[in-house]
């Protein structure tokens, strides 16, 4: 029964490369998240058309829709509502794709290789924090497009490329950060089912804010809703640096915004991550 | 903190809702050494090595990897391991040589020493033809193969290998057999679970029999074979109706009861004494009994495990058999 088998050549060269093997220090916080964002990258190149469709579709429906249909009546003419309108959809685009990152997240993470990461010693979050790295990229896009399109319709930034500029670096850090609430979510709710209650929740948030009608039209108790949703900071703060009127505490309270949602949902996300039984 | 022990668990135990998953498992395994852990499925083999590769925290008991807790010393026995898990613990979206890069620089070894071991790895698993292919064409033997390869790029000093051969052919299975006993005779540690004995018999140094999460038994495969008695007279009946008269008549001859097996026509008997089979083989056929195979030998770890699971008593004749 007991058959000694003969060593074939592969063997010969697992025996030699085991010989030479030493295991090295483990990577850097830095280094492990870059390679899991290539990781990440090397997966989104599969199905980049879809993502792109996906994230598309709702800056541009919106663009037109809200600017065309109601521009005039929100802001007297369709001209003036998309200078105020336009930074607001850069925002709604890229908070809505945060939701997607969260959703790559809770698909991936069921696979095997995540029990693979758990059991090595890097730097944990790299294995989330490697996916929305490469998220950035996904939204700049989404941005990029959206900020193509307002341009073609007659949208004039004040402040020129640089506000422009600087706007969506402004946006990118607050969506990165606010992914955090999505990868808690996607960890705590298995069930993928739940993506359309999200969406709509997230929708509703969006709605709260100043992205399309400013706060000072509507009716008090809504427009206190309104006022600390950090949405409205931020989407407050993007006008202010396209049209050259951004000022401090403006910017100060995006920041406050990020570090909060990085200091809460951050480290919850990882203690979900680390507690989840089944990879 | 030097330690002789690969492993050490003292009570391991860990429920999930009522079900005791894990209920007070006490394993010792020697460096260097493949320690085996057999069980039928939901056993609790898997849940043992989520915790021993620090991916479940126990709920009471404590083990150790070379020395160092699972629980307070996580991080340095994340150092020492590696796993590769019941299901493909690589990634099917991307290629081979993707995914031993990607742990490679994920264990720390810089971009060009990355890519070398990749190209080693992937000619020494025979598989440098399939490098560039995406895992998820690979076919099941191949995925397991780089599943290893990726466990053993780490130069790991322990490494779990949870069910390596589930549901691949006999040339892959002895691929995978192969590897490991390469991989040990570096000096690597093995911790493998299974299900099939043949799989235990041919690499363990030990084994643990587990069942619902507790150790049944433990020890070298020929004590766990000579702990079922001495040899076994085993007879395959042409026909299985006569089962039930060909026990009374075996019964009586060699003064012990058969042993239950799932199989109508195979009936197993202790038996140590040769002269008394010869016997028995007489007086079968004397009484009518048509005998197709008729054999005396040392039981096989299937018996082992047949009768270490049908109940304590082990031998109780009839047992319902509930490990299969």
């Amino acid at each position: 029964m007991s058959t000694v088998s003969k060593a074939p050549a592969p063997v010969a060269a697992l025996d030699a490369i085991l010989r030479t093997l030493e295991r090295p220090q483990p990577p850097g916080a830095l280094s492990a998240t870059l390679t899991l964002a290539w990781r990440a990258a090397i997966k989104a190149k599969n199905t980049a058309v879809e993502q792109l469709f996906d994230a598309m579709m709702m800056p541009i429906v919106f663009l037109l829709i809200f600017n065309y249909l109601f521009g005039g009546a929100f802001a007297g003419s369709t001209d003036n509502y998309l200078q105020v309108f336009l930074p607001g959809v850069l925002v709604m685009a890229a908070v809505m794709q945060t939701m997607a990152t969260g959703h790559t997240i809770s698909l991936d993470i069921a696979k095997g290789i995540y029990d693979r990461f758990r059991s090595m010693p890097f730097w944990q979050p790299a294995s989330l924090v490697g996916t929305m790295v490469t998220d950035l990229g996904r939204y700049l896009v989404t941005l990029t497009l959206t900020a193509v399109l307002g341009l073609a319709l007659g949208f004039r930034p004040g402040a020129g490329a640089v506000g422009l500029v600087l706007a969506m670096l402004l946006i990118l850090a607050f969506a990165f950060a606010f992914a955090w609430i999505f990868t808690t979510i996607s960890l705590l709710v298995r069930s993928p089912d739940s993506i359309q209650a999200q969406s709509m929740l997230l929708m509703a948030v969006v709605f709260c804010s100043n992205i399309f009608v400013e706060s000072s039209t509507m009716p008090g108790w809504i427009r206190a809703i309104v006022d600390v949703n950090p949405i409205s900071h931020l989407s407050t703060a993007v006008r202010g640096l396209v049209h050259g009127t951004v000022t401090a505490g403006q910017i100060g309270l995006v920041a406050l915004s990020i570090g909060i949602l990085l200091v809460v949902f951050g480290p919850l996300t990882m203690v979900l991550y680390r507690k989840r039984k089944n990879g | 903190m030097h330690s002789d022990f690969a492993i050490r668990t003292n009570g391991l135990t860990k429920a999930f809702g009522k079900t005791r998953a894990v209920d007070g498992i006490d394993l010792t395994v020697t460096a260097g050494t493949v320690y085996g852990v057999l069980g039928p499925n939901g056993a609790g083999k898997t849940t043992t090595i989520r915790m021993l590769t620090t991916l479940l925290p126990p709920d009471a008991g404590s083990a150790e990897v070379f020395g160092h807790d699972v629980v307070r010393e996580a991080e340095t026995v994340r150092g020492l391991i590696s796993l590769t898990g019941q299901f493909a613990s690589v990634d099917d979206t991307l290629t081979g040589r993707q995914n031993l890069n990607l742990l490679a620089r994920l264990t720390g070894y810089s971009r060009a020493v990355a890519r070398q071991r990749a190209v080693e790895l992937l000619g020494a698993f025979d598989l440098a033809d399939a490098g560039d292919r995406m895992v998820r064409t690979y076919s099941g033997g191949m995925q397991r193969r780089l599943d290893i390869a990726a466990s053993v790029l780490s130069a790991p000093r322990l490494i779990f290998l949870d069910e390596p051969t589930a549901g691949l052919d006999p040339r892959s299975r002895n691929q995978v057999w192969d590897a490991v006993r390469t991989v040990v005779a570096g000096g690597t540690t093995v911790l493998l679970t299974t299900q099939y004995l043949e799989e235990a018999d041919q690499l363990a140094d030990r084994i643990a029999v587990i069942d619902n999460g507790e150790v049944i038994a433990e020890g070298t495969p020929g004590e766990l074979k000579a702990s079922v008695g001495g040899g076994a007279v085993h007879v395959r009946l042409l026909d299985a109706t006569q089962r039930q008269f060909a026990e009374q008549v075996l019964t009586r001859v060699l003064g012990a009861p058969v042993r239950p097996d799932p199989d109508p026509a195979r009936l197993s008997v202790s038996a140590s004494d040769p002269g008394r089979a010869g016997e028995a083989l007489t007086a079968l056929t004397a009484a009518g009994v048509a005998v197709a195979d008729f054999s005396l030998g040392q039981p096989s770890l299937d018996e082992v495990f047949l009768t270490l699971t049908a109940g304590p008593a082990g031998i109780a004749t009839g047992a319902e058999v509930n490990a299969v």
